[in-house]
């Protein structure tokens, strides 16, 4: 065997120890959703002339192209599959960070260099966290053909949505390895890994939504997310689209092997660069401290906010015009208020995304704390004369605020595009900013969550991520699954209105508040009273 | 003579695990006081709850007149704290660092810690993550030496040091001494605590075993004698207080306790001695003796 890769065995086996729980679990809980869809589509739509109705009124709606991607039949995997569009993304961005998280980061806390002086290949360590997650993408791909295959549906397109899905994820683990090797930081790597995947998906999304509208699609052949979509499961699949994925596989990975190859370990391409050798007079306060943590953060949410708000803002009207163009759905459509309460619903829905999204930035925000704890970086801060509560107090005040400032600009630019296309900026700007903040408390009970278990639970702070994606499976599938509303009270987006379009209930919303206030409160004073730290 | 910290019968237990175990520990002001244990010993676990991290489960604990846990800020004014393990901020410079931690203490000197920087050759411009531990523990070191405190709390702080930089280290603190400053300084290195400690306390298990100055610590410990006898030795080895008895021939090795010393050369003259050499204990005699089998 080649002495680059010697140990690659056992690193694997440490790979596979260390995420022996959260890798099954991803791999298992996207791998059942496909099948899942079809079963759903089957009941709801069991004619073709039922189905052809739904592809005519919704799913060929650019809106709806634009989130999940196009439909390509109106059988019923071509549906499910148009269904799981959002898991093509979901799919990459965990493998993205699977193999950052097992090459970076272990370099950055110094435990690469422990295994690194044992026989071990240079290569060992990307290469074992590159085989396990395209192992863990094959086999995702593979439960998820077999379920649709058990759904009594086509073999070959089956395989098709499977081996879309596999490659989705392969294409973004080498994209990982290859943004690991750049940085010497795990979260600069990731930013490059992140960055590469939003612009993949605003891509896609740019190019299908232009598609769906009668347009040139040419866009999302730029995006590897757009290429996986192509293989059209369940249609007329196309085997071939799925070689640039598989080539951008191997070259990214390619390119990674070279640079890990001839760099120091610890070090990376893009020079890290020195900082002032006396601090700036305001960095004085716990505060102070928590901004400098956080302001990076907030930065890259915002843009990323105002990204997505400003793509599915433009694409807002263009939904509501292709459904003008069908005679009688724009009868409904007129008599429900016009093409206008199209877009209206569809920016609803869009900006409950966003809100799920930027839930995501609060939970990673309030848990930031978290991190400082189990690092031993809060222990020379609260050593000094510096109260529990004070210290909480800075990150939480960041946690809470930060989302609001990324969803105000995400609600601000989708005005800007939507207001621009229908001629009307200074009327939009407004309706889609509330619509947008509309969504702050929902927010802030996950973020409070996050403060909550911190507290409390400390050991199980990471377990406010699975709150978000009960969040975020309960809007996808609490209405089709046909769940009790009981069941969709759990999420708090359940009692966000919708806006733009629907009515302002101002109850839901100061409740929504106190349910976090007291979440976020029960954090601190368990905080105050618990050992610190907790690891 | 004014007591800085004062601990009695303090217990913690994390789970099951029994950390400290009715720890007793004084220090008096004024004095660098040493902390000895093996590592898991439980000086760190003490150290959290002397700064009010850790909550303790049982017994007293009284620092600078106050209650560690509920004077918390008020009382983290007085010191500064040098963890074992200094970890940074990445994005942070070590600059930063030491002026934020000193700003959060209520203030440090900038005189003070432009020599601190000097003698420590630390450059401050490095952002955290490219330090390397030794001069990570410099950081938190400048940030500690250059408040103007009481108490200076350092756990391990010289771990990661080169030799230079000890005896730095070394100066700065018996200049903190010198200026009225009260120390705790847990340590493992023995000639770190001889040169610099006025009294140590040996902690095992989550309880001290031994405290007092060297010399009274030395006083406690066993002699070995080696000794040329005219005749056999006879019941030498049924003697109060020693042990260890090696017969090769006439040339006989044995250790025995400091204070029965008296009673063993006594009979030793009575058999007639040819030759004969005592070594008192050393240091790491003293400290292997405790740090044996710890943890069982």
């Amino acid at each position: 065997m080649n002495a680059a890769l010697a140990g690659t065995g056992g690193l694997i086996r440490l790979v596979l120890r260390r995420d022996r729980i959260l890798l099954p679990l991803w791999v298992l809980l996207l791998a059942v959703l496909p099948a899942s869809y079809a079963s759903t589509f089957a009941g709801l739509y069991p004619t073709q002339a039922e189905r052809a109705g739904y592809v005519a009124g919704t799913a060929a709606n650019p809106s709806i192209v634009a989130l999940l991607g196009p439909v390509y039949s109106d059988s019923i995997g071509a549906l499910a599959v148009q269904r799981s569009g959002m898991l093509l993304l979901i799919v990459a961005l965990i493998s993205l960070l699977t193999v950052i998280r097992h090459t970076r980061t272990e370099e950055e806390a110094g435990r690469r260099e422990l295994l690194g002086a044992t026989a071990l290949g240079r290569h060992a360590g990307l290469t074992a966290a590159l085989l396990v997650t395209y192992a863990a993408d094959l086999l995702l791909g593979l439960i998820a053909a077999a379920g649709l295959v058990a759904a009594d549906l086509p073999v070959a397109g089956a395989l098709a949505f499977g081996a879309a899905l596999t490659v989705s994820g392969w294409v973004f683990a080498s994209i990982g390895g290859l943004a690991a090797q750049l940085t010497t930081g795990a979260g600069g790597a990731r930013g490059i890994g992140l960055a590469l995947l939003g612009l993949a998906f605003v891509l896609r999304l740019a190019g299908d939504a232009a598609e769906a509208a009668g347009g040139s699609g040419w866009l999302s052949w730029l995006s590897p997310l757009g290429w996986v979509e192509r293989v059209r499961a369940f249609a007329d699949e196309r085997w071939w689209v799925l070689l640039p994925g598989l080539a951008l596989t191997v070259l990214a990975a390619a390119l990674a092997y070279p640079i890990s190859a001839r760099r120091d370990l610890g070090a990376g391409v893009l020079a890290p660069r020195s900082g002032p050798a006396v601090a700036a007079p305001g960095l004085a306060s716990p505060l102070a401290l928590a901004w400098r943590l956080h302001r990076g953060l907030l930065l890259g949410w915002a843009i990323g906010a105002a990204a997505l708000g400003a793509i599915l803002g433009s694409v807002a009207d263009a939904a509501g015009q292709a459904v003008g163009d069908n005679p009688k759905l724009a009868e409904i459509m007129a008599r429900l208020g016009g093409t206008a309460a199209l877009s209206d619903a569809y920016l609803a829905g869009v900006m409950t995304i966003v809100g799920l999204a930027v839930a995501g930035y609060g939970i990673q925000a309030a848990l930031r704390m978290r991190a400082e704890e189990t690092a031993g970086r809060a222990e020379p801060v609260l050593a000094a004369a510096v109260g529990r509560t004070r210290w909480l107090g800075g990150h939480l005040l960041l946690a809470a605020v930060g989302p609001v400032v990324a969803l105000a600009v995400g609600g601000v630019a989708a005005g800007l595009t939507y207001g621009l296309a229908t001629g009307d900026v200074s009327g939009q700007v407004p309706r889609l900013l509330g619509a947008a903040l509309v969504q702050v408390p929902a927010v802030w009970v996950l973020t409070g969550l996050a403060v909550l278990l911190s507290g409390a639970l400390p050991r199980a702070a990471g377990a406010s991520w699975a709150g978000l994606a009960g969040c975020f499976l309960l809007g996808q599938l609490g209405a089709v699954l046909e769940l009790g509303q009981w069941a969709l009270d759990v999420s708090p987006f359940t009692h966000i209105p919708r806006l733009p379009g629907g009515e302002v209930m101002v109850l839901p919303l100061l409740v929504l508040t106190v349910v976090a206030a007291v979440f976020a409160g029960i954090g601190v004073l368990a905080f105050r009273r618990r050992d610190v730290p907790v690891t | 003579m004014d007591t800085s910290i004062a601990v009695s019968g303090l217990v913690k237990n994390f789970g099951r695990v029994r950390a400290l175990d009715g720890l007793d520990l004084t220090v008096r002001t004024g004095e660098v006081h040493g902390f000895l244990g093996p590592n898991g010993a439980g000086k760190s676990t003490a150290i959290r709850v002397l700064l009010g991290l850790l909550r303790a489960d049982a017994g007293t604990a009284r620092l600078l007149g106050g209650d560690p846990w509920r004077d918390a800020v008020a009382l983290h004014r007085r010191l500064a704290y040098v963890p074992g393990d200094v970890t940074l901020w990445p994005n942070l410079s070590g600059g930063e660092v030491i002026d934020l931690l000193g700003r959060l203490r209520g203030g440090l000197d900038p005189a003070r810690r432009a020599e601190l920087l000097d003698a420590f050759e630390l450059d401050p411009r490095k952002k955290g993550r490219a330090y390397s531990k030794g001069n990570r523990q410099k950081v938190g070191l400048v940030a500690a030496l250059a408040s103007d405190v009481e108490l200076l709390i350092l756990d391990e702080p010289t771990s990661g040091l080169d030799p230079l930089m000890e005896e730095v280290f070394q100066h700065w603190v018996r200049q903190a001494k010198r200026e009225g400053r009260t120390v705790l300084l847990s340590s493992h290195i023995l000639a770190e605590v001889e040169a610099l400690c006025d009294r140590v306390t040996i902690i095992r298990n989550g309880r001290a075993v031994e405290s007092g100055t060297l010399a009274e610590l030395r006083h406690l410990q066993r002699t070995s004698v080696d000794v040329e006898l005219a005749g056999p030795p006879g019941r030498l080895a049924d003697l109060p207080g020693v042990h260890d008895v090696r017969v090769d021939g006439n040339r006989i090795r044995f250790d025995v306790d400091t204070p029965a010393l008296d009673g063993a050369l006594r009979y030793l003259t009575g058999i007639g001695v040819r030759s004969l050499t005592c070594q008192p204990p050393t240091l790491e005699q003293l400290f292997l003796r405790h740090y044996e089998g710890a943890g069982r």
